[in-house]
């Protein structure tokens, strides 16, 4: 039994939890009221970051926090235990949101979006909650917040399009917990227990076939959620059909809790299965890392084109789970950084897009460049920064895995490296197409005139410019992404600060 | 007993599967609910089944005396089923909603958000 209270300070690890679905609750109370429940969300994500912030440097300087609940000891209580990945990357994720809930008062139109804060404050508390749970089951059941959350959203409006998409969303996603609570359910049966931090313990001592069997079907669960290759229809199925906004909420929070989990579920977990499941990880990687820029090419339509590029995303992630040295794991953990930026902020510079032109098809865009030369810029830098060009953010994690690929030896690490520079060209084209298209080409006879600069809107870009300005500091000045990156991604390959953390160090039983 | 049950998790989940397969946006959902009950029927029998004692510890006992049920697979169970029927009620009103929209329960023809006959892209640049 826990007799004594937590102390004060560490409830800075379940506040940002507790401040999002209090503020979900009042934004429904308060509904009718839109103004005082915008100016209330915008204060909670605020406090949210703040205790982030707290949490970051805290785990920075300690090592990793955890906090089990209800009084029973660890393995049967469940925990919240913060490593620096997991407190680093809820941190980016909730500044992602109070930028796209600014960028989205100028974007909202007239229509109807009752309930929209409560929405994303449940999104954003299934998303931190995700990041930052010790326990199998509880981030079973984060997911399903988060995708309660997304289906609302996504259907936010109910134009028929949005409906097409949610059927898809919906069915594929639910599908993937479903199979994700099969991998817990038999988890749980040959190892009695669901606390992380105990998997970590015992996963080396139980039957490896029956490890290897659970990992493959996580590894199917994940990556549904994370859109990898084979698994991936959902995505550029659902993600241009809501307002631009709630697509930037969707790609900078989603498929990265999915390939977050993926990573912490085969690095940390269970890495002997792991182990097992390395050529499929490579190949996973290699697929996803060439198919989805090659998607990108041939896609028309802005926002779905811009769906394929984040995939092709997720193959790089796919690479740090592959080759997990210390190069790899943290190669992986800075891409995801920078996926939630990047995409996030692509998202919303289609929708600045989107709404200058009126289109939503790259064919009857063109000419803007003319109209507006920051849109221009804004795109082409975020083009370049998710191709990985130096000295922008993308850059970074790509040298990473290229170093890890490339010092792992075998061949599975020469192919993973040709794999990332080929996806680094090909989504260069696929990226100054669409740039080419948008804004330099004339534009097509018949196209409505591009608008761009009414006063609502300025919200819009300026949230978009603070995102790319973000973007091109971290660029700049990476070292303290690196020094993060050199205390976080060791606890990450050596699980055993984060066991002492939780307080089940000491010899298996 | 487990060897029955194990069984009966296949048949559900064979069943959830087949029904996943068909086209028809109520018979996936039909499916996705079968196999969610394989799934919580799975835990249940993974997590130890007994015929003894009900897991209550007399009072002044740290722990209890003798075999026990195990409580938690119950507890995993019932959260699992609340959640899953919520997701099982939106994807119902979405595919009303959907079918009432679009006029179209069949996937082949829910094509949207994603048309079949779209042109090629451009060949420019």
């Amino acid at each position: 039994m826990i007799e004594s209270v937590t102390a004060a300070g560490d409830w800075v690890l379940v506040l940002p939890l507790a401040l999002c679905l209090l503020g979900a609750a009042l934004a429904l109370i308060l509904r009718r009221d839109r103004a005082l429940v915008l100016v209330m969300s915008l204060l909670v994500i605020a406090a949210v970051i703040a205790c982030e912030v707290v949490l970051l440097l805290r785990v920075y300087e300690a090592g990793p926090l955890s906090m089990t609940m209800g009084k029973w000891l660890p393995p049967f209580g469940i925990s919240f235990t913060a490593d620096l990945f997991g407190a680093g990357f809820s941190l980016t994720a909730a500044v992602v949101t109070l930028l796209v809930l600014v960028y989205y008062e100028g974007d909202r139109g007239s229509g109807l979006d009752v309930n929209f804060h409560a929405m994303v404050l449940l999104l954003l508390a299934g998303v931190t909650g995700s990041f930052l749970t010790g326990d199998l089951f509880n981030l079973y059941v984060w997911f399903e917040v988060m995708l309660i959350a997304s289906f609302g959203l996504l259907v936010l409006g109910g134009r028929p399009l949005q409906l097409d998409a949610a059927v898809k969303y919906g069915f594929l996603n639910f599908l993937a917990t479903s199979f994700f609570l099969l991998a817990l359910g038999l988890l749980y049966g040959s190892l009695g227990t669901l606390n992380m931090a105990d998997i970590m313990r015992v996963a080396p001592q139980a039957n490896m076939a029956a490890m290897g069997g659970i990992a493959a079907i996580l590894l199917l669960a994940f990556g549904m959620k994370a859109a990898v290759f084979p698994l991936n229809g959902w995505l550029p199925a659902s993600y241009h059909a809501p307002p631009p906004a709630i697509s930037a909420l969707f790609a900078g929070l989603l498929t990265k809790v999915g390939v977050f989990a993926l990573l912490k579920s085969m690095v940390v977990l269970l890495p002997a299965s792991r182990d097992l499941l390395e050529p499929v990880l490579v190949a996973l990687a290699m697929a996803t890392l060439l198919i989805a820029p090659l998607g990108a090419i041939a896609e028309t339509n802005l926002r779905r084109a811009i769906g394929f590029l984040l995939i092709g995303g997720v193959g790089a992630v796919l690479v740090g789970i592959a080759l997990p040295s210390l190069d790899g794991v943290s190669g992986a953990g800075l891409y995801i950084f920078h996926a939630m930026l990047s995409m996030t902020a692509l998202y919303l510079v289609a929708g600045l897009i989107e709404r200058a032109t009126g289109a939503t098809d790259t064919r009857a865009m063109g000419g803007l460049y003319a109209a507006s030369a920051p849109l221009s810029i804004l795109f082409f830098v975020l083009i370049l920064a998710v191709a990985g060009v130096p000295p922008l953010l993308g850059f970074w994690p790509k040298l990473l895995l290229l170093q890890a690929s490339l010092g792992q030896g075998g061949w599975s690490g020469g192919l993973l490296a040709g794999a990332l520079v080929v996806n680094a060209v090909l989504t260069l084209i696929a990226g100054s197409r669409l740039w080419a298209h948008i804004f330099w080409r004339a534009a097509p006879d018949g196209a409505a005139p591009a608008v761009v600069g009414s006063v609502a809107v300025w919200t819009g870009y300026g949230a978009t410019a603070l995102l790319v300005l973000l973007i091109v500091a971290a660029g700049l000045w990476p070292n303290a992404l690196f020094e993060i990156l050199a205390k976080g991604a060791p606890d990450l390959l050596d699980p055993s600060r984060y066991v002492t953390a939780v307080g089940l160090a000491g010899g298996v039983p | 007993m487990d060897q029955v049950l194990a069984v009966l998790v296949g048949c559900f989940m064979a069943v959830g599967i087949y029904l996943l397969l068909s086209r028809s946006v109520i018979r996936m959902l039909l499916g996705l609910v079968v196999f969610g009950n394989g799934v919580n029927l799975l835990i249940f029998t993974a997590g130890r089944l007994t015929r003894a004692a009900a897991p209550i510890i007399p009072a002044g006992l740290a722990q209890a005396e003798g075999p026990m049920a195990n409580p938690l697979p119950q507890a995993l169970i019932l959260t699992a089923i609340v959640i899953g029927f919520a997701m099982f009620s939106f994807l119902l009103v979405l595919a009303y909603r959907a079918y009432q929209s679009l006029d179209a329960d069949d996937t082949d023809t829910m094509r949207v958000a994603e048309p079949v006959d779209a042109p090629n892209p451009p060949l420019s640049y």
